[in-house]
């Protein structure tokens, strides 16, 4: 369950990242499409997040120790919606640019809390 | 998380792509600190100079980072010199890792040039004093 929705959310964010790549391409900043884009990627970060913290209250323990596993939990669910506060600052093309790099970083924190996790 | 407001005053420096800046370096500060946290607060004795030297990259960050939200001539100075140190420090202790791995029981956030983390370490500085050089024309008062 953990690792499948883990791989979703990687996926979802690496979209994102290409959708707001490509507005930063054509000088765009982000839309009101690309902030529901970043609510459907920070909800699954959420469902993962309390999934996650289920499995753990379950008693299934993570391989590599329950606080880092816990720790990247809250950075992925806390990564876009912060990147995404920081393009409504930002209403030019560098917005969408640090959001693109949000979703990026979303997808390496997917595969790091897929090892973390023990796949 | 960062809040913009408008200060005509001060030269801002979190505009246009100093925004990408600020959330990058923003990305390492919790990266760094919360991994040297962890690893000096369960495991110093394995490997204190690692675990040191990635506390101190997290505090570097994070000063890098203020300072680039705060803005202004003398913030824009002192982001300077610390993206100098960090780059500094990255060659260094990139180089330390490479030529000496058995000074170094674990990684650190700058071991290999910072491989581990995509290569933005030492990325980072250099596109951040560019960015910063780039900004003083700009800049109100030039002392």
């Amino acid at each position: 369950m953990l690792a499948v929705l883990t791989l979703v959310t990687g996926v979802a964010a690496l979209l994102l990242a290409a959708w707001c790549g490509w507005a930063a391409y054509r000088d765009q900043p982000t839309k009101d499409w690309h902030f529901i884009g970043m609510a459907v990627v920070s909800v699954l970060a959420l469902i993962q997040l309390v999934i996650g913290i289920v499995a753990l209250a379950r008693g299934e323990r993570p391989d590599q120790g329950t606080t880092i596993f816990v720790a990247y939990l809250l950075g992925a669910f806390a990564c876009v919606p912060a990147a995404g506060f920081m393009s409504l600052g930002e209403r030019t093309r560098w917005g969408s640019v640090t959001v693109a790099a949000g979703g990026v970083v979303l997808a390496v924190l997917e595969v790091r809390l897929y090892d973390i996790w023990g796949g | 998380m960062t809040a913009v407001e408008e200060k005509p005053a001060r030269n801002r420096l979190i505009s246009g792509p100093g925004t990408l800046l600020v959330w990058l370096y923003g990305v390492m500060v919790v990266g760094a600190v919360s991994r040297s946290v962890y690893q000096i607060a369960t495991d110093f004795g394995r490997a204190p100079l690692a675990y040191s030297l990635s506390a101190v990259a997290g505090v570097v960050y994070g000063f890098i980072t203020y300072s680039l939200v705060r803005g202004g001539e003398r913030a824009r100075r002192a982001a300077l010199v610390c993206c100098a140190a960090e780059l500094v420090g990255v060659l260094g202790v990139g180089t330390w890792t490479l030529v000496e791995p058995s000074a170094f029981a674990d990684s650190t956030v700058w071991s290999d040039y910072g491989m581990e983390y995509l290569f933005i370490p030492v990325l980072l500085p250099l596109s951040a004093l560019y960015w910063l050089r780039r900004t003083r024309e700009q800049a109100p008062s030039a002392p």
